[in-house]
């Protein structure tokens, strides 16, 4: 069984706004599934509706197996929800929200405190457990967020940005507890506007823009749609001729950039060791090589003619 | 999920609630230290009122002004309850309740459980108070209790309209912006002064404002004796707030979700 299966989803807010018009996907248990698109693209409102705070104005979706509209309390029995910038209660300490949390999910008093502090220690809040939440970091704020998510162990998680705003090391820490939770066995549902995150966590990536799905499979498969690698090679002055003729015998000559010399490779970093020794062979002195690979922005931009915001350009290897 | 479960959800929430009063002075501020600046100004420069003919009788003005303190403080623990609902759905916290497998009901009834202990220490808090100034119980321990008992349920029934209003608007400056209207029901009422001695139409209005029968039933065993007739009407009053109340929230509520 899915768990996650979407139908023509659709959400309408006025006649003029479509937020999600019309996807269909399937994300399979124990799956990580990522929604990766720009600010205003679809990701939040989709995640709304299938965590049943927002009504689908057309489609439909089941979450678990469960209809989310008319079997949204067993919906919500079943998932786990982290939303986006973490609404905490700045006035209560971490042990309270989290005791909240459990006893929402019907967790008897006991078993709430003893679920509640494993969590804490779980994402290292323990010794922070008795100060309020207004005083944490963000990085803390996002691991009390998903901690609290997990206190009636959910079998699909859903994490709306889960690092949006988060310094590279909290970042690391919530993608290690995310990849833990799915060793567990825990289906995940994340929305990212970050490539990074989809291309690190996500076993399938569903690229939205303007409320459609524009591309949709593992990291690897939409990269490769999109092209092989390329080398890039600063050359001394006065070598381009002659390392174009060498570069030609491996691959296609591809335009170049600030000077620099592009190859497209046809075996990938296997090519790198023999056109290096070529060069040398030929006299030509290498100044800098690099070999760039396609980068699900590369997909994005194929896909949707425009970069996503704030991550341009290519990733280098 | 059985009615103990229900329960506890509603414990919880309602603990929480309280904790937040009691952390954010401009949730605690406005339930204790207004209304007992305003008793003290209003005791100590109007004292002489006393003494106008058809002036109930009195011990002293602070007898009679316990009343009205203890139903402002009331009214104010429903906008300190209301903003702090709408703050909740500003800030999103109220998405995590809505999420979990809570009914919609329960996140209301928290609050209003909260307000209810609230309600009963604004009652504790003002008798204690108008005791150490030296205010006579003339209805003895009886008196005592009904009057914290009365105060819990008034801030109980005020509690709905601020949720009602919380969640018509979900934004705290509109919650807030109710704050004056609170004075203006309460001196259209017979709660700091005699409605016999209200001039029209203040006193037409005061006549069918539910607040005069609650702020009476409060007087009442104060300044004399407990009334059965006069508790009952201030019950009525009571559950008429509470009445409108929860219609109103439960219009919000159903209009906040066709929304969603």
């Amino acid at each position: 069984m899915a768990a996650i299966s979407i139908e023509g989803l659709e959400r309408r807010f006025s006649d003029e706004v479509l937020a999600v018009a019309g996807i269909d996907l399937e994300v399979s248990e124990g799956e990580i599934y990522a929604f990766l698109g720009p600010n205003g693209a679809g990701k939040t409102t989709t995640v709304r509706m299938l965590v049943t705070l927002l009504r689908p104005t057309g489609g439909r979706a089941t979450v678990a197996g469960y209809d989310i509209v008319s079997e949204a309390a067993r919906v919500r029995a079943t998932i786990g929800v982290a939303l986006q910038e973490a609404a905490l209660d700045p006035l209560m300490t971490g042990r309270e929200l989290i005791q909240l949390q459990a006893t929402l999910h019907g967790l008897p008093a006991a078993a709430a405190r003893e679920r509640g502090d494993a969590l804490l220690e779980r994402v290292e809040l323990d010794d922070a457990a008795d100060r309020r939440v207004g005083t944490y970091s963000g990085g803390m704020r996002r691991r009390l967020d998903m901690a609290s998510a997990l206190v009636h162990e959910p079998r699909v998680l859903f994490l709306d940005e889960p690092t949006t705003g988060l310094d590279p090391v909290s970042r690391m820490t919530i993608w290690e507890e995310v990849q833990k939770l799915n060793r567990e066995g825990t289906t995940v549902f994340l929305t990212t506007q970050y490539l990074e995150e989809a291309d690190q966590l996500a076993d399938r990536v569903g690229i939205i823009d303007r409320g459609r799905i524009t591309a949709e499979g593992t990291p690897g498969a939409l990269k490769a749609e999109v092209g092989r690698s390329h080398l890039e090679l600063g050359i001394a002055d006065g070598g381009a001729a002659k390392a174009n003729d060498v570069l030609a015998r491996f691959g296609e000559l591809m335009p170049a950039k600030d000077g620099r010399l592009c190859v497209g490779l046809e075996r990938g970093a296997g090519d790198l060791a023999p056109i290096v020794r070529a060069l040398d062979d030929a006299g030509v002195a290498v100044e800098s090589l690099e070999i760039m690979r396609p980068t699900l922005d590369d997909v994005f931009v194929a896909k949707t003619g425009r970069h996503l915001e704030g991550e341009e350009g290519e990733q280098a290897e | 999920m059985s009615v103990a479960t229900r329960a506890r959800v509603v414990g919880a929430l309602g603990r929480r609630s309280l904790r937040q009063a009691f952390r954010r002075p401009m949730f605690f501020a406005p339930v204790f230290v207004f209304p007992s600046l305003f008793l003290a100004v209003n005791t100590g420069g109007a004292g002489a009122a006393v003494d106008l003919p058809g002036f109930p009788a009195v011990h002293g003005f602070l007898d009679f002004q316990l009343a009205g303190a203890i139903v402002q403080s009331a009214m104010l623990s429903a906008v300190s309850a209301g903003t702090s609902l709408a703050l909740d759905i500003e800030t999103g916290f109220m998405d995590r309740l809505m999420a979990a497998p809570i009914s919609r009901l329960s996140v209301v009834l928290g609050r209003l459980s909260a307000n209810v202990v609230l309600g009963f220490m604004v009652g504790v808090w003002f008798l204690g108070l108008g005791l150490i100034f030296g205010a006579h119980i003339e209805g003895g321990v009886a008196a005592v209790a009904l009057v914290i008992l009365l105060s819990g349920l008034t801030a109980g029934a005020f509690g709905w309209i601020g949720a009602a209003l919380a969640l018509r608007a979900g934004r705290v400056s509109v919650v807030q912006g109710m704050f004056p209207l609170v004075f203006v029901i309460l001196f259209l009422s017979s709660a700091y002064f005699p409605q016999a001695l209200l001039e029209q139409p203040a006193k037409a209005v005061a006549n069918v404002n539910p607040m005069s029968y609650i702020a009476d039933g409060l007087r009442e065993p104060v300044i004399a004796n407990i009334t059965g007739a006069v508790t009952l009407e201030c019950l009525a009053g009571i559950a008429i707030v509470a009445l409108v109340g929860m219609l109103w929230s439960a219009s919000a509520m159903r209009r906040r979700l066709r929304a969603a």
